[in-house]
């Protein structure tokens, strides 16, 4: 990809502390985000999917530096924005954008759409009111409301509105990379459509980067060129978006992929159950985090952590199976 | 045929509201056969929930009222029966579970004992022997060690977990009727699938009969025997599942089925097909078809009258002009 690169994530680990306070010791620790890796490139849309608390909304946060790592790394255009002052990090913030899952409570219901709309640009430039003004009326067409849309207030619009003033909000200081964390799914499906649509057009238009944070692996599937899905805090598979969902490799996909229920009466199927519930994170399992709900589970899953392997061009996946070391693992 | 098990007829449900009447349900009626699963499916705030509330005396009244219609429940009228009766019904002949089990489950009170309550409430079975058919009951719903938690709290449970003593709570008395309110849409996919899996064990086990209420067409598609699709408090299509699938009718229904992404498909980066604009406020009285504003195929005999439902098939109907003027459809879009 070279210098199509635009998001470099490497070893990224974040660990909260769990039960502790003020001059407290704390109990132990959760490990949210565990030792994470990939690349976004420039207007590519990346997909994140994974079941309730495997570290999605961790990740996605850590990327925009909303919070400090644990350990790890990430760099934004060559830029490790860990490393960089607070005021570098505020010029930076123009460039990557967050928009959150639900419409009803990520917009603050005092303030007027103008002043939502154009809370990015107030931190990130010196533009004068009117100016700011006048970029938001134009964002607020460009995602399908009205310019007389900038005085009203929150609860004046329907939940698939008010996505879409999350979306200006983002798009206003024109950013290279947005982070989506489940941005359609408090919305019903009629609606949900017009905000992938909405997402869709304006990455062609704008030449933006996604990394679109979803459960719905149907949604991801349409809206993203690569998908990883994540298990405990860790990428279990990373592959174009064909591949994953028509040849995936780790024995987690493939149980996630036929749990999906699917719409068509005549394809009745017995989901292949996947036992048992998802292991805390705090106390995670010992070896390969999935194991004790792998249906191919060996010796060596449960001693030790599988890394992340390219097993074909661009198609990665942390299983002992697909690791020539599996079998060799077994033998001694 | 044998008389449905449920047959409801012409539910209306207002609300008092600031802004005036709503009508969250607008002439509902809905028939459950025995042994069947009926899906009710349509979008946030189509009047799913009101409905399955009225059915059990459970609007909260006021603001709510049930304006008109009438529920039979066998040869009982629900809604003339009185809040003593449909007491003794709940939990034994008719049951229902939440989308959120938290809402229902009591967090003070351990779940063994929850789950042996409507055994000691509606068959008057001593405490010892009513918990040991809980912990069978918690076993049958797969909760794993299920003796040693009876005396679990539900914080200590994961969501599926609640779900399953949900499930055991509603079905332990071995009601004739199981109304589930979007039981698996606060849940990860793949606990999603093994609930799904063990309600349809456990109905074919009983016979019972099921009224699946979701907005997940996945869901339907993977459960239901019939399917109704209900649109701003009125019912607009009802369907073998197949049928509704393979030929939808009213317009509402086909936007909804095209709107969606499926999995394995082929419309990767294409445009979704989209249903413009939003639902109408249900406080607002409108003449003809409540979706005559966002539908491609509207004229103008929807927007002055409203249409009756029309047999398409037998099983099948719709409320759409579009029955009577095959021609009109798809000229403007
Ligand atoms: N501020 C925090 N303090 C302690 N633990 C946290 C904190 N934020 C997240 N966690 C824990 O980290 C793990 C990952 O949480 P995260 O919100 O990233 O998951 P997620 O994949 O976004 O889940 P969901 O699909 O439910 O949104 C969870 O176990 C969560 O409880
Ligand atoms: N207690 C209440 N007071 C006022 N209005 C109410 C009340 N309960 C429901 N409503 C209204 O009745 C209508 C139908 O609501 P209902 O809960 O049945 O929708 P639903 O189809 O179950 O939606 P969802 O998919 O979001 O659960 C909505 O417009 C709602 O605002
Ligand atoms: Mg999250
Ligand atoms: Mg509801």
């Amino acid at each position: 990809m070279g210098d199509r690169t635009l998001l470099q994530v490497t070893g990224l680990v974040k660990s909260f502390p769990l039960g502790g306070g003020f001059l407290k010791k704390p109990s132990g620790w959760v490990r949210a985000v565990d030792g994470v890796s990939f690349t976004v490139a420039r207007g590519e849309s990346f997909g994140l999917v994974g079941e309730s608390g495997c570290g999605k909304t961790t990740l996605g946060r850590l990327i925009l530096r909303l919070m400090e790592p644990t350990s790890g790394r990430v760099t934004f255009d060559g830029k490790d924005i860990f490393a960089m002052p607070r005021t570098e990090l505020l010029q930076l913030r123009r460039r990557m954008q967050i928009i959150f899952q639900d419409p009803y409570s990520s917009l603050d219901p005092r303030m007027k759409v103008e002043a939502i709309v154009t809370e990015p640009l107030r931190a990130t430039s010196n533009r004068t009111r009117s100016q700011r003004r006048r970029v938001a009326a134009e964002i607020l067409e460009k995602v399908g409301l009205r310019a007389g849309d900038l005085d009203k207030y929150p609860h004046e619009f329907s939940g698939g509105q008010r996505q879409r003033i999350g979306v200006a909000r983002a798009l206003c200081v024109r950013p290279d990379l947005i982070v989506a964390d489940e941005p359609v799914s408090a919305l019903d499906v009629s609606i949900q459509a017009q905000v992938i649509n909405l997402l869709g057009d304006l990455q062609e238009e704008m030449e933006l980067a996604y990394v679109f944070i979803s459960h719905d692996l149907s949604v991801v599937e349409h809206v993203c060129d690569r998908i990883a899905v994540m298990y405990l805090g860790s990428i279990m598979e990373l592959a174009p978006t064909v591949e994953f969902i028509r040849q995936p490799r780790h024995p987690y996909t493939e149980a996630l992929l036929k749990a999906v229920p699917f719409p068509d009466p005549h394809r009745r199927s017995e989901p292949v159950l996947l036992e048992g519930d998802v292991p805390s994170p705090v106390d995670p399992p010992t070896g390969c985090p999935f194991h004790p709900r792998c249906a191919y589970c060996f010796d060596r899953c449960r001693r030790e952590k599988p890394s992340s392997e390219e097993i074909e061009p661009d198609h990665w996946t942390a299983c002992w199976l697909n690791s020539g070391r599996g079998l060799e693992g077994e033998q001694t | 045929m044998s008389p449905p098990l449920l047959d409801i007829q012409d539910l209306q449900v207002d609300f008092h509201t600031p802004e005036g009447i709503a009508r969250a349900v607008d002439g509902v009626s809905l028939a459950v056969l025995k042994g069947e699963t009926v899906g009710l499916v349509g979008e946030s705030g189509c009047g799913k929930s009101v409905t399955s509330l009225a059915i059990l005396g459970l609007i909260p009244s006021p603001p709510g009222k049930i304006s008109a219609g009438r529920t039979l429940f066998e040869d009982r009228n629900l809604l003339a029966i009185g809040p003593q009766a449909l007491r003794r019904l709940r939990g034994k002949e008719i049951s229902m579970i939440f989308q959120e089990p938290m809402t229902s489950l009591n967090p003070v009170l351990p779940i063994g004992r929850q789950v042996a309550e409507p055994l000691m409430v509606h068959r008057n079975l001593p405490r010892s022997a009513a918990m040991e058919q809980a912990a069978d009951y918690l076993e049958r719903v797969k909760i794993p060690s299920a003796r040693k938690r009876l005396n679990d709290y539900p914080h200590q449970l994961s969501g599926g977990m609640r779900q399953r003593v949900m499930i055991a709570m509603a079905m332990i008395c071995g009601p004739k009727l199981l109304i589930a309110d979007e039981p698996t849409t606060a849940l990860d996919v793949t606990i999603q699938a093994q609930i799904l899996s063990l309600m349809m064990a456990l109905k074919e086990e009983s016979r019972m009969s099921m009224l699946l209420i979701t907005h997940d067409l996945g869901v339907v598609a993977q459960t239901a025997d019939r399917v109704l699709v209900m649109y701003a408090g009125e019912v607009v299509e009802a369907a073998p599942v197949t049928d509704l699938f393979d030929h939808p009718f009213h317009p509402y229904t086909q936007g909804l089925l095209r709107s969606m992404p499926r999995l394995g498909g082929h419309d990767r980066g294409r445009r979704l097909k989209e249903i413009p604009g939003t639902v109408p406020p249900s406080t607002e009285t409108l003449v003809g078809c409540k979706f005559a504003d966002r539908c491609p195929d509207a004229f103008d005999r929807c927007r002055k009258e409203k249409p009756e439902p029309a047999g398409i098939d037998r099983d099948h109907w719709a409320r759409c002009w579009l029955f009577e003027f095959p021609k009109k459809r798809g000229v403007h879009g």
